[in-house]
């Protein structure tokens, strides 16, 4: 939109991978005189929400700077070598698929600083915790951008031990299993799309992303493809999680801090969908394709699978935790990101990278307002909150209630909000699928898929009766608060790209679905 | 001269021999300075020790320049015992850093054993130990490997056995002995089936005439290759050869057993190396599945054992440590196994030398802490840990580096690539069934190097107390935590190893 200079382009795609890192190193240390602030805690923690706020900043500029009308090209590239003997080169650039996930990273994890600045998860010190916050969210950039396999295997890693020490040092009840549980599940999978990588690394004598995916190396046979896929789509599929690789994912939720769990869902999970656009739909179409379909049935078994989990908890009686079931709810919607992954056709790519977007919006808003929640009451136990009658959250804090509504019916699609987008198009896409996958198959998963949209509406209904509505208490028993200022100022920005983002597509579409043809094609068009 | 004399009497390049033979001659001195020097200046004699070592290491930098050979047939130039070449000099650096490492550990440990440890004796068995494990990667028959190996290992026995009166320490010493001995001889039997078949005690020779042994002596010849390998599996400490090492571990003084957990490896798989690639190449199909196999078993028994263990046992950090280095052997193995397939095999050597730098370096720096942790707490348990960050948030968060590099994850970004490298040779062999198995074996390490890295993070239990720490162990630590963040920055300075020629 605005025309910025090559080499600044350059400068800040890699200030937002590498300012971070400094940012979390600078954390550690003492606070410089003058920065001191009132007290340590609020110094660092401060001192967090600089950094991300200039990371945000540096993202919004970049995005400005990219050129809208060529969103298939990689932009702001660098491309240095760093270890020549494995051949790794610091290879980072943006293009239509990436740059959407590097706004909302910086941005979810922006509000994430400044949500804790205000509200600092019980635990120890917010001096590590500020430091880890950060080492993860440059983590989580580097994973989009960086154009280098084992770079981006490094990324991957990266993001392991933060979040580990997030979930087992500032979480809830049974944090440490939770945290085991997440890093070793990861790990595992990650280690076996090491070998997939490297497969493919020695096979075509490179690990760059952008020469795999526009040369059709020979040496890439149908069956090296087969056990690349097979390797590496493990690795991201734990990390997406699909079923039956997900059962990390609610123990981690219910686990961590919501702050936590709004970058776990927010950020973390598009990590695993992220590379199955990158680097397998385009380096390896052949394995991919043979992989599709199981790829779409796992997915559709997700979606009602995370549905049906998400109906049991909401049931009065079953003691279901509000964290956990939105984290099933997650398992569904990554499930319709992956079915529109599947179909290997522009529509439903588009469509899962939306979803993707959506997602991160829409299931962040949702655990920082669980975690709001929990804070005030002391619980996020569906029975406790709602006792007989539902939490009459409307009566007792109208905004606290409109907003999770709001983010309820988001959650179920419902049509000009974000929701809707991506899941429709995953599901045209399944409707009309790439032209080497079995379409009747493809009909029968979008059928399925399509009834999971009404169990997830179901579930989410339910959430939305028991919680926001019923009798208000006639005593005056104990006040709850309502939204509170820096709570606006954290949640607004994620309504409002919700709404626009489910009123005006395109300008998501516009960037992706250019960059997703040219993958889609082999990397030439 | 006359020429009859000029045959017969070699000349030796010196400059080449030059970095065992500075270790093996400060040792001899020390050993007789020892006798005229004072009770009060004993010290000095670690000193002395210390500066050796470092001058061996450095007199590595004029053999840069290219490869050198000596002790050569007079007959046939080509046919060499000694040989300095990249690979050599490698190996070289490894083992005599490792040992400068453990001696600038051992100034405190000597010193805090207040006459305890004998001193002089102690230096003397450390710095003849060295010089034997950097003769033996320039060792090109089968006579000096085997000298070699033995003037590693001997001193050895001696250095864990060194804690006077300590019953543990005798018993450990006895273990290591006696089962070190037994492989010794069984290798040397191997050699001497190999020496009957080719004629022969050359490695190279031995890779040309191998090929060519009578169709009778067929079996003789593959016998003796599996006992020669069966001594070098022993030193490296691969399953089923590895039941010394925790006791052995635990009753030796603290930096002994960093200086086996390192340099020991190094003397076995530089041994190994040399025999398989070099010696051997055409009994590939032997060795090589012989080799993946071990590699397995050690790896998986290895972390199971390091899984195994109980934070509150006594000793159990420097168990976990024993247990977590045969985990490690075990990845060691990985190329060597890799070479046995692949058509590049020094490049498959090459992962192993670049994981086994990254090793040392993080190794020892956690045996460092590990030391300045048993100061004050002499059982050394790993719950022993708890709160570590409090007290000394330094320490912590470098034995915390050390652990996610051993680990190989991120922020420890050498042990990553370093584990990168081995996972490719395994790929490029097309031994997809090993890396499987080292990639189980990865998340099992995970656990317990997380689970120690926690527990340093951990609010302590009580007041923390603080202690100076000594300049040497402070020296030997900060070294350890540059070297691994350097080589975190620029992993090349050891990858490259795995991309060059090495022999």
């Amino acid at each position: 939109m605005i025309d910025i200079n090559e080499s600044v382009m350059q400068f800040l795609l890699a200030f937002i991978v590498v300012g971070p890192l400094v940012g979390a190193a600078a954390a550690l240390l003492p606070a410089p005189p003058g920065l001191k602030g009132k007290s340590p805690e609020q110094a660092v923690l401060r001192h967090g929400v600089t950094v991300t706020g200039a990371v945000l900043i540096a993202a919004i500029v970049l995005t400005l700077g990219f050129d809208h009308d060529h969103p298939s090209k990689m932009q702001a590239t660098t491309d240095i070598s760093w270890i020549p003997a494995l051949d790794v080169r610091i290879h980072l650039g943006t293009d239509g698929i990436s740059l959407p996930l590097l706004v909302l990273t910086a941005l979810l994890t922006f509000l994430c600083a400044l949500y804790s600045y205000f509200k600092m998860p019980s635990g120890p010190t917010p001096k590590a915790f500020v430091a880890l916050l950060l080492v993860l969210e440059s983590g989580t950039l580097a994973t989009f951008a960086v154009l280098d396999l084992l770079l981006f295997f490094l990324a991957f890693e990266m993001v392991l031990i933060p979040m580990y020490f997030l979930i087992a040092r500032w979480g809830g009840e049974q944090r440490q299993a939770a945290a085991w549980k997440f890093i070793l599940y990861t790990l595992l999978g990650s280690v076996v799309m090491l070998l997939g990588l490297l497969l493919i690394g020695i096979k075509a004598g490179t690990f760059d992303m952008v020469a795999l995916a526009t040369d059709n190396h020979p040496a890439l046979t149908t069956s090296v493809q087969v056990i690349a896929v097979l390797a590496i789509g493990i690795g991201l599929a734990v990390k997406t999680p699909m079923w039956p690789l997900h059962s990390w994912l609610p123990d981690a939720h219910t686990a961590a801090p919501t702050v936590g769990s709004v970058l776990l869902a927010g950020v973390l999970l598009k990590m695993g969908t992220y590379g199955f656009v990158r680097i397998l739909l385009p380096i390896t179409p052949d394995g991919m394709s043979t992989f599709a379909p199981y790829l779409a049935a796992f997915a559709v078994v997700g979606i009602i699978y995370g549905s049906l989990a998400c109906l049991a908890l909401a049931k009065q009686g079953a003691k279901g935790d509000l964290k956990r079931l939105i984290a099933y709810s997650s398992v569904g919607h990554m499930g319709f990101v992956l079915l529109g992954i599947a179909t290997m056709t522009p529509t439903g790519v588009n469509g899962a990278l939306f979803a993707n977007i959506a997602h991160g919006l829409i299931t962040g808003l949702l655990f920082f307002l669980v975690g709001a929640l929990k804070d005030r009451t002391g619980t996020s136990d569906l029975d406790t909150l709602a006792e007989e009658t539902g939490a009459a959250l409307y009566g007792k804090a109208p905004r606290l209630g409109g907003l999770l509504a709001f983010g309820a019916v988001a959650s179920l699609g419902l049509p000009g909000l974000a929701g809707f987008w991506g899941e429709m198009l995953a599901l045209f896409g399944a409707f009309d699928p790439a032209d080497d996958l079995s379409r009747p198959a493809f009909l029968t998963f979008m059928a399925i898929a399509a009834f999971g949209t009404l169990l997830t509406a179901a579930y989410m209904l339910i959430v939305v009766r028991r919680v926001c509505m019923g009798a208000t208490p006639q005593q005056e028993g104990p006040k709850l608060a309502d939204v509170q200022t820096y709570e606006f100022a954290a949640w607004t920005p994620l309504v409002a790209l919700t709404v626009v983002a489910g009123l005006w597509p395109k300008a998501l579409l516009g960037l992706t679905d250019p960059a997703v043809q040219q993958l889609l094609a082999g990397g030439t068009r | 001269m006359s020429p009859l004399a000029q045959s017969l009497v070699q000349s030796v390049d010196w400059l080449a021999i030059a970095p065992p033979t500075i270790a093996a001659v400060v040792g001899l001195v020390v050993l007789v300075a020892d006798l005229f020097v004072g009770d009060a200046k004993k010290a000095l004699l670690g000193w002395v020790s210390v500066a050796g070592l470092a001058v061996s290491a450095l007199a590595l930098l004029p053999l840069l320049d290219g490869d050198r050979s000596t002790f050569c047939l007079t007959g046939d130039p080509d046919v060499c015992s000694y040989t300095a070449d990249r690979f050599t000099l490698v190996i070289q650096l490894l083992v005599l850093g490792g040992a400068l490492l453990a001696a600038l550990l051992s100034v405190t440990a000597l010193k805090d054993a207040n006459r305890g440890l004998p001193e002089g004796e102690f230096w003397f068995l450390l710095l003849s130990s060295a010089a034997g494990a950097a003769l033996l990667p320039a060792s090109r028959d089968l006579a000096t490997l085997i000298v070699a190996l033995e003037v590693a290992s001997l001193p050895a026995f001696a250095l864990v056995g060194i804690k006077h009166g300590d019953r543990k320490s005798s018993e450990a010493a006895l273990k290591f002995f006696l089962s070190s001995v037994t492989a010794t001889a069984v290798s040397l039997m191997g050699i001497s089936f190999v020496y009957a078949s080719t004629g022969t005690l050359y490695l190279t020779e031995i890779a040309t005439r191998i090929e060519n042994v009578d169709g009778q002596l067929h079996t003789l010849a593959q016998a003796g290759v599996v006992l020669t390998l069966v001594g070098f599996a022993f030193k490296t400490a691969a399953v089923p050869f590895h039941f010394w090492v925790p006791d052995t571990y635990v009753g030796a003084p603290l930096p002994v057993a960093a200086y086996l957990s390192v340099v020991g490896k190094a003397v076995g798989f530089s041994g190994l190396i040399l025999v398989t690639v070099i010696a051997l190449p055409s009994y590939a199909d032997v060795w090589g599945p012989a080799l993946a196999a071990l590699a397995a078993l050690t790896m998986t028994i290895g972390n199971v054992g390091a899984l195994r263990q109980q934070a509150t046992r006594a000793y159990s950090a420097v168990r976990l440590l024993a247990w977590s280095s045969v985990g490690q052997a075990g990845y060691l193995l990985v190329p060597i196994a890799a070479a046995a397939y692949s058509e590049d095999a020094e490049k498959a050597i090459g992962s192993t030398l670049a994981y086994a730098l990254m090793y040392a370096a993080v190794n020892l720096g956690a045996f460092a802490v590990a030391a300045l942790v048993a100061r004050t707490k002499p059982l050394n348990r790993v719950i022993d840990y708890r709160g570590l960050y409090a007290s000394r948030p330094l320490a912590a968060l470098v034995l915390g580096f050390f652990l996610l590099c051993l680990a190989g994850l991120p922020p420890g970004i050498i042990g990553l690539f370093a584990k990168v490298t081995v996972f490719s040779a395994a790929v490029d062999a097309g031994l997809g069934w090993l890396a499987v198995v080292m990639a189980v074996n990865v998340v099992i390490a995970l656990f317990y190097y997380l689970q120690w890295t926690t527990l340093l993070f951990r609010a302590p239990e009580g007041e923390p107390e603080t202690h100076r720490v000594p300049a040497p162990l402070t020296a030997a630590i900060a070294l350890t935590a540059v070297l691994g963040i350097a080589l975190s920055g620029a992993p090349q300075l050891v990858l490259r190893f795995s991309d060059t020629g090495l022999f």
